[in-house]
C-alpha cells in the first residue's frame, strides 16, 4: 500500500447503504472503500452484514439505499465483474466435473485468464486436475474454490471466509498464495472470524457490528484497541467503585467473583490488592476476539449515546 | 512461472464451454441420466411395442410420436426444473452470478443440454422403432417428426424452470413427476386420447404436451385434424408466460 494508490479512485466502495437480508437490518448506513494494492479484512460476529456486504459488491442484491461501486461501475456491470475473483463461504461446485474441467470452464469467463500452470501451482492442486469435484477432500475442494477465484488473473479479490472449516496446513497454503497475490498487486477484500487470519494476511482492517462499522484501522491499530486484559477475582469490593478507577472499562459481579474488563492489567491488580487484603483466586487473561468485539462494539454504543 | 499470450477475448467460448459442461455433468449425474435417458426407450418397448405389436402402421406412428414427446417432455422438465433448484439451493447460481458469467449463458447452457439430450432420447427411440416395431418411414418424415419433438424443449424448460423456481432441490424431483406423468397421460402420448373418458378428452387442450403432441402426430399423419398453427401459437405463449414466471422468481 502506498500513498499514491490510497489517493487514487477505490477498486471497490459502499457508501450509505442500507439493505435489509429478510427481515433484518443488515446493513446500516455502511461506507467502506478497498484501493488497489490493499488487502482489506472485514471482521465480525456472525449476522455482522460482511457477507451481505459482499453479496452487495459482487452484484447478488442492489443495496436499497446507498451506492455500491466496483472499479467505479455498478457491480451488476460485466466489464467490473471481469476484474475480480470470488470464493464464496456457500459456494456449491458440481460435484461431478472434474477440477480441470472447472478451471477450463472458469477461465473461460475472463480476458486475460491465468495459465492452468500458474493456477495449479498458485492452489496447489498437483494431481487432482483429473478427479472429480465430488472425490475431493473438504480442503481440496477449497483449493480448487481458490484456484477459481485467482484464475481470471483478478485485480480485485472477494475471499468469503476462505479458511473455515480448513486445517492449521491448509490454512496456511492458503495464506501464502493470499500473500503471493498481494505482492504482485492484486487487492484482496477477505472477510473472516478470525483474528489471526486478518493479522497474517491483512493491512487494513474493518470491524462490523450490526450493520455499522465500528473500527478500521490498520492491524496494529485494531489490535491496540483489543488489547485488553480480563481480570478475575473473588472480592467484597463493590463492582461500582471498581467501575470508576482509571483504565477499567467493565466490571462484572457473579456471586462472589467480580470480572473486571480493563485496558491493562498491572494498575488494576496492583490497586485491586491494596484495597482489598481479603482479595483471593486472581486471575489475568487476555481478551479474546469476541470480547474484542463487544468492547468495540460498547464504545460504538457508548459514542452514540454520547 | 510460464505466461502464455492471451487469448482473444469473445465470450462465445463461455456459452460453448458452459453448454457442453453442463451436459457433461448432467451425463454424469446418473440419477439425471438414467431416467431421462432410457425410461423413454423401455416405457415405448414395453408398452408401445410389446403390448400394442399388432396394432397397425396408424397405432405404430401414434404410439412413436407419444413417446418420443414423452422423452422430451421429461428431458426439458427435469433438466432444467431439478437442476435450477438444486443451483439455487447450494449456492451454484449465485457462485455464476457473482463470476463473470455472460448473462445468457446460463439458461443458453440449459437449452442446449436439453436438445442434446433429448436428440439422444429420439435417437434411441428411432432405432426402436425401425428395429424392433417395424416402422418404415421416408427419410423426412423421421426428420419432421424429430424436429417436431424438438419444438417441445422451449415451452417445456420454460415450464420445468418455473416448477424449479418454486421448490428447493429435494422437492423438485417430485413436483416435477407431479406434472410430467399425470400430463404425459392425459395427453393421449400412452394411450390413444379416444380411449379416456370424454371429459378427460375434453380437457386435454389445456396441456402443453398435448399441443406438442399434435404438431408430432401430424408429421405421421395421426392428428386430430386441428391446424398446426394453433398448436405453435399456444406452445409459443406457454414458452413466454413460464419464461417470465420464472424470471420474476429468479429475480428474488
Amino acid at each position: 500500500m502506498n500513498v499514491a494508490s490510497a489517493s487514487s479512485a477505490p477498486l471497490a466502495r459502499l457508501r450509505g447503504v442500507r439493505h435489509h437480508h429478510g427481515s433484518t437490518l443488515a446493513l446500516d448506513g455502511l461506507d467502506l472503500e478497498l484501493h488497489a494494492g490493499q488487502v482489506l479484512a472485514l471482521l465480525g460476529p456472525n449476522g455482522a452484514g460482511k457477507s451481505t456486504a459482499i453479496g452487495l459488491l459482487l452484484g447478488l442484491h442492489r443495496a436499497e439505499a446507498g451506492t455500491v461501486e466496483l472499479f467505479g461501475q455498478s457491480p451488476q456491470v460485466l466489464a467490473a465483474r471481469r476484474r475480480i475473483g470470488v470464493m464464496l463461504q456457500a459456494a456449491a461446485v458440481p460435484d461431478t466435473l472434474k477440477v480441470r474441467e472447472l478451471i477450463d470452464l472458469t477461465r473461460s469467463y475472463y480476458p486475460q485468464p491465468r495459465s492452468v500452470a500458474d493456477c495449479v501451482a498458485l492452489a496447489g492442486l498437483d494431481g487432482l486436475m483429473a478427479r472429480r469435484y465430488g472425490q475431493l477432500s473438504g480442503g481440496q475442494q477449497r483449493r480448487v474454490q481458490f484456484a477459481l477465484a485467482v484464475c481470471g488473473r483478478p485485480a480485485l479479490l472477494f475471499l468469503d471466509e476462505p479458511t473455515t472449516g480448513l486445517d492449521i496446513d491448509a490454512r496456511q497454503t492458503l495464506w501464502r498464495a493470499v500473500r503471493e497475490l498481494g505482492a504482485q498487486g492484486c487487492a484482496v477484500l477477505l472477510t473472516t472470524h478470525y483474528l489471526e487470519e486478518a493479522e497474517a494476511l491483512a493491512d487494513r482492517v474493518a470491524v462490523l457490528d450490526r450493520g455499522r462499522l465500528v473500527a478500521e484501522g490498520t492491524v496494529a491499530q485494531i489490535r491496540a484497541r483489543v488489547a485488553r486484559r480480563r481480570i478475575r477475582c473473588t472480592s467484597a469490593l463493590p463492582a461500582a467503585r471498581v467501575q470508576a478507577w482509571p483504565g477499567v472499562q467493565a466490571v462484572q459481579r457473579e456471586g462472589g467473583h467480580l470480572e473486571i474488563v480493563a485496558e491493562s492489567a498491572e494498575p488494576i491488580v496492583r490497586r485491586l490488592l491494596a484495597e482489598d487484603a481479603t482479595l483471593a483466586e486472581l486471575e489475568v487473561q487476555r481478551a479474546g476476539l469476541a470480547d474484542a468485539f463487544l468492547a468495540l462494539t460498547r464504545d460504538a454504543a457508548r459514542q452514540e449515546a454520547a | 512461472m510460464n505466461t502464455i499470450a492471451a487469448v482473444p477475448f469473445s465470450s462465445a467460448r463461455a456459452y460453448l464451454l458452459e453448454a457442453r459442461y453442463e451436459f457433461l455433468r448432467l451425463l454424469r449425474t446418473p440419477s439425471f441420466s438414467l431416467p431421462c435417458l432410457l425410461f423413454p426407450p423401455v416405457f415405448y418397448l414395453l408398452f408401445g411395442v410389446l403390448l400394442h405389436g399388432r396394432g397397425g402402421a396408424q397405432a405404430a406412428h401414434y404410439l412413436l410420436a407419444g413417446y418420443g414427446v414423452f422423452g422430451v417432455m421429461g428431458v426439458a422438465l427435469f433438466g432444467f426444473g431439478v437442476t435450477v433448484a438444486m443451483d439455487r439451493e447450494q449456492g451454484m447460481l449465485a457462485l455464476k452470478r457473482a463470476q463473470p458469467m455472460p448473462p445468457g449463458a446460463y439458461l443458453t447452457a440449459k437449452m442446449a443440454m436439453a436438445l442434446l439430450f433429448a436428440a439422444i432420447v429420439l435417437l434411441l427411440l428411432g432405432a426402436l422403432a425401425a428395429g424392433v416395431a417395424g416402422v418404415r418411414l421416408p427419410a423426412w418424415q423421421w426428420l419432421a417428426l424429430a424436429g417436431a419433438c424438438l419444438l417441445g424443449v422451449p415451452p417445456l424448460s420454460a415450464l420445468g424452470l418455473w416448477l424449479g423456481t418454486l421448490v428447493g432441490g429435494r422437492g423438485a424431483p417430485a413436483l416435477i413427476n407431479l406434472v410430467y406423468l399425470p400430463m404425459a397421460f392425459l395427453s393421449g402420448l400412452w394411450v390413444p386420447l379416444k380411449m379416456l373418458p370424454p371429459f378427460l378428452q375434453a380437457a386435454a387442450p389445456a396441456w402443453p404436451a398435448y399441443h406438442l403432441a399434435q404438431i408430432a402426430q401430424k408429421t405421421v399423419g395421426v392428428d386430430a385434424g386441428q391446424p398446426a398453427w394453433l398448436h405453435a401459437g399456444v406452445l409459443a405463449a406457454v414458452t413466454a408466460v413460464f419464461f417470465v414466471l420464472a424470471r420474476r422468481r429468479l429475480a428474488r
